[in-house]
C-alpha cells in the first residue's frame, strides 16, 4: 500500500519535471537567442565599418551597390571583359553582359550560354542595374598607412604609452603598499581623499594646470602627458591596494624577522604575489593612453609630428571626411591595436573592473 | 595649530610605530605630492583664477579685478543656455544610462543564457575603442542617407527615417545611442555585483510569496544599491564634463543649431581657443560648484537608499 503510493507520487512528479525540463531549454534557447539578436545589434556598427574599409570608393559612389564589399561583375568573351548587368527579360530578370552599347537598343551575351551568341535589348543600357560580385579591396589600407603615416602616429603612441605606463607602474605600486601595509595616523583620512579624487571632474584642475605647462614651455612636448603618470592615480592605487591587502601578513612579518626591509618585502613578498593586479594595471593604462584624446590635442595641437593615433585620426577626418571609405579604415587602424590587447588579456581586464567598481 | 597637533601625535608615537608611520608616508610620498600638484593647488588656483584676468594671448599685465569674471558670467547667455542643454542632457542620460547596463547584466546572470561569459567580453568590448574611433563609426552608421540604421529602417517601412546627426530634435538621441556603446564598464560591474547576491534571499523571497518584481524590489535592488550609488556618482560627473563627442562631430561648432554647446565645451573654447584662462576658470568653478552640490545632496540621501551589507554606517 505504501509502497504503490510511493511510486504514484513519483510517477505524478516525474511527468511534470520532464515538461518542465523542456520548458526549461525552450525558454533557454529562447533567452539565448534573443541575446545573440541584441549583441549582433550591439555590434553591427563595427560591421559597417569594415565593410566599408574593404570597399573601393567606386562602390561607395554607386548607389545601386550592395552593403558588402562588391565590384561590378565581368564577363570575359572573345578574350575580352564585359560588364555584367541585371537585364529586364520577358521570361525574368537575366544577368547579362552588355556586349555591344547603344543609345536606344544593346546587344548582351549570357555568360551561362555564351555559345547562343549575342541577344538585342530594347531600351537604355545606363538604367540598368549592374549585377555586383563579392570583391575585396585592400587598397584603402596602404592608402591610409600613407596618407596618415600610420607608422609615426604609431611610434608617438606606443612611446607615450609606455612611457606613462611606467609611470604609473611604478608610483601606484609603492602609493598601494604604504596603503595596504603601514600605520600611518589619518590613512583613513587620506584613503577617502584619495578616492574622492575619482569623483573630482578634471575640469577643475585643468587650466591652472595647462597654464603652468604652458608657461614651463612644456606644452607642445610629450611632458604633460608623461610626468603626471609619475604621481599615482585614484583607480590604480584602488586596484593594487585591495590585491595587497589579500596577501596574509604574516608572510610580511616572518620576513621582517629574517631581517627584510619594507622595500625588500614588497619586492619578494608582495609583487610576486600580485602580478594579475600588476597586470590589469598595466593593461588598462596602455589601453587608457592608447585612447586617449583630450590632453595630446590640448598639449600637442601645435606639433602633428609628435601626436599619437586619437590625435591623428580626428585630423584625418577633418581632411578626408568627404570619402568615408578612408576614414572607417582609419578608424579601423586606430582601433586594432587596443581591441586585440583586450582580447588576448580579458581576463585581468574584466577582474580588474570588478575591483574598482564593486568593492567602494 | 592643527599642523603642531598632527606632529605632536607623530611625537607621541613609540618609536617603532613612528618609523613604520613615517615608511609609509615615504610610500604615500608620489600620491601626496601628486594631490597637492596636479588636485589640490590647481583647484584653489582655478578659484583665484576668477579674479583676475589671465589670458595666454595677450600680454597685458596681471592684476586682479575682482568680481568681473563673475558678472560677465552672469550676463554671458550663453552659459546659461549650455546649462540648460547639460542639464537637459544629463536627464536623458542618467536614467538610460543606469538603467540599460544593469538590465543587460540581469540579463546575462540569468540563468536561461547560455555561455554568459562569451557574451560578457563582446557587450564590453566596444567600451574599448578609442572615442575619436567610436564616434566616426556611429557618425556613419548614423548617416541619413547611407547610415544602416536608417537603412534598416526603411527595410522596415519608415518612410522619412530622422537625420540623426543634423537634426536638433534626434541629436540628443544620437549622443545618448552613442554612449551606450560604452556600458560595458558599467555592464560588468553590475553583473559582478548581482552574482555577488546570496541565493537564500531569493528562496527566502519566494517563500514570501515575491514574483519577479517583488524580488526585484525588495532584494535585487537593495543588494546592489552600491553600484547603482557609484553608477549615479560617476555619471554625474561624466554628464558635467560631457564635451569629446560633439568636439570630434562637429569640431566644436556646436551644430547642429547649437544644440551640443554643452558647457564644457564652452569652457573648451573659452580657455583652449581664445586662451582666456580666467573666464575660464570662472566657468569651471561654476560647474564644480554644481556638481559638488548635487553629489553632497545625494550623498546625504544615500543612507536612506543604499544599503552596505554587513556594514553599520
Amino acid at each position: 500500500m505504501a509502497t504503490s503510493l510511493t511510486l504514484k507520487k513519483i510517477a505524478r512528479e516525474k511527468a511534470p519535471a520532464g515538461q518542465t525540463a523542456a520548458r526549461e531549454g525552450a525558454r533557454s534557447w529562447g533567452a539565448t537567442l534573443a541575446t545573440v539578436i541584441l549583441l549582433a545589434a550591439f555590434l553591427s556598427p563595427l560591421l559597417r565599418m569594415a565593410s566599408m574599409a574593404l570597399k573601393t570608393n567606386e562602390q561607395i559612389l554607386a548607389p545601386d551597390s550592395p552593403i558588402w564589399p562588391a565590384k561590378q561583375a565581368i564577363f570575359t568573351y572573345q578574350g575580352k571583359e564585359y560588364e555584367v548587368f541585371k537585364v529586364p527579360l520577358p521570361e525574368g530578370t537575366r544577368e547579362l553582359a552588355l556586349y555591344k552599347k547603344g543609345r536606344s537598343e544593346s546587344q548582351f551575351i549570357d555568360p551561362a550560354n555564351p555559345e547562343a551568341g549575342p541577344v538585342t535589348w530594347q531600351g537604355s543600357w545606363r538604367a540598368l542595374p549592374r549585377s555586383w560580385q563579392w570583391s575585396v579591396s585592400w587598397k584603402n589600407f596602404s592608402e591610409v598607412w600613407r596618407l596618415i603615416d600610420y607608422p609615426r602616429l604609431l611610434r608617438n603612441t606606443i612611446a607615450i604609452a609606455v612611457l606613462s605606463m611606467i609611470g604609473v607602474l611604478v608610483s601606484c605600486i609603492l602609493v598601494a603598499y604604504g596603503f595596504a601595509r603601514f600605520r600611518i595616523p589619518g590613512k583613513g583620512l587620506l584613503f577617502g581623499l584619495l578616492v574622492s579624487t575619482m569623483f573630482l571632474p578634471a575640469t577643475v584642475t585643468l587650466i591652472p594646470t595647462y597654464t603652468v605647462f604652458a608657461k614651463l614651455g612644456w606644452v607642445g612636448t610629450w611632458l604633460p602627458l608623461i610626468v603626471p603618470a609619475f604621481f599615482a592615480n585614484a583607480y590604480d592605487v584602488f586596484l593594487l591596494r585591495q590585491y595587497f591587502m589579500t596577501i596574509p601578513r604574516e608572510m610580511d612579518e616572518a620576513a621582517m624577522m629574517d631581517g627584510a626591509g619594507p622595500f625588500r618585502i614588497l619586492r619578494s613578498i608582495i609583487l610576486p604575489q600580485s602580478w594579475p593586479a600588476v597586470v590589469a594595471v598595466a593593461i588598462f593604462h596602455l589601453v587608457y593612453a592608447w585612447n586617449d584624446y583630450f590632453s595630446p590635442l590640448i598639449y600637442l595641437s601645435t606639433r602633428p609630428d609628435l601626436q599619437p593615433i586619437a590625435v591623428g585620426l580626428s585630423r584625418f577626418n577633418g581632411i578626408h571626411y568627404t570619402n568615408p571609405a578612408l576614414i572607417q579604415t582609419a578608424t579601423l587602424m586606430t582601433m586594432v591595436i587596443p581591441v586585440l590587447i583586450f582580447f588576448f588579456t580579458q581576463r585581468f581586464f574584466m577582474q580588474g573592473v570588478v575591483v574598482t567598481g564593486v568593492e567602494k | 595649530m592643527r599642523a603642531r597637533r598632527r606632529r605632536l601625535v607623530f611625537r607621541r608615537l613609540p618609536p617603532l610605530a613612528r618609523r613604520e608611520a613615517l615608511w609609509g608616508l615615504a610610500f604615500l610620498s608620489p600620491w601626496l605630492i601628486g594631490f597637492l600638484a596636479f588636485t589640490l593647488v590647481p583647484m584653489l588656483a582655478t578659484f583665484g583664477f576668477t579674479f583676475t584676468n589671465i589670458n595666454l594671448n595677450q600680454n597685458e599685465p596681471l592684476h586682479f579685478i575682482g568680481l568681473e569674471n563673475y558678472r560677465t558670467l552672469a550676463g554671458d547667455s550663453q552659459v546659461w543656455t549650455s546649462l540648460g542643454i547639460t542639464l537637459k542632457f544629463g536627464l536623458l542620460f542618467l536614467p538610460v544610462t543606469l538603467i540599460i547596463p544593469l538590465a543587460l547584466a540581469m540579463l546575462l546572470n540569468s540563468r536561461y543564457v547560455r555561455i554568459p561569459g562569451f557574451f560578457r567580453t563582446l557587450f564590453y568590448m566596444p567600451y574599448i575603442v578609442p572615442l575619436v574611433a567610436s564616434v566616426l563609426i556611429w557618425n556613419g552608421y548614423l548617416n541619413a542617407e547611407t547610415g544602416w540604421l536608417n537603412e534598416a529602417l526603411r527595410f522596415l517601412g519608415v518612410s522619412n527615417p530622422p537625420n540623426w546627426m543634423n537634426d536638433t530634435r534626434w541629436i540628443y538621441n544620437s549622443l545618448i545611442i552613442i554612449a551606450l556603446w560604452g556600458i560595458g564598464s558599467s555592464m560588468v560591474v553590475n553583473l559582478a555585483s548581482l552574482q555577488g547576491v546570496p541565493t537564500e534571499l531569493y528562496d527566502a523571497a519566494k517563500v514570501d510569496g515575491a514574483g519577479w518584481w517583488g524580488s526585484l524590489a525588495n532584494v535585487t535592488l537593495p543588494m546592489i544599491s552600491p553600484v547603482i550609488f557609484y553608477n549615479l556618482m560617476i555619471g554625474i560627473v561624466a554628464v558635467f564634463q560631457y564635451f569629446l563627442v560633439p568636439l570630434v562631430l562637429n569640431e566644436g561648432t556646436g551644430e547642429p543649431g547649437g544644440a551640443t554647446m554643452f558647457s564644457n565645451l564652452y569652457l573648451y573654447k573659452t580657455f583652449f581657443t581664445f586662451q582666456d584662462m580666467s573666464y575660464g576658470a570662472t566657468q569651471a568653478w561654476l560647474l564644480f560648484v554644481i556638481i559638488l552640490a548635487i553629489t553632497l545632496v545625494l550623498f546625504k540621501t544615500s543612507k536612506h537608499w543604499v544599503y552596505y551589507a554587513g556594514e553599520t554606517r
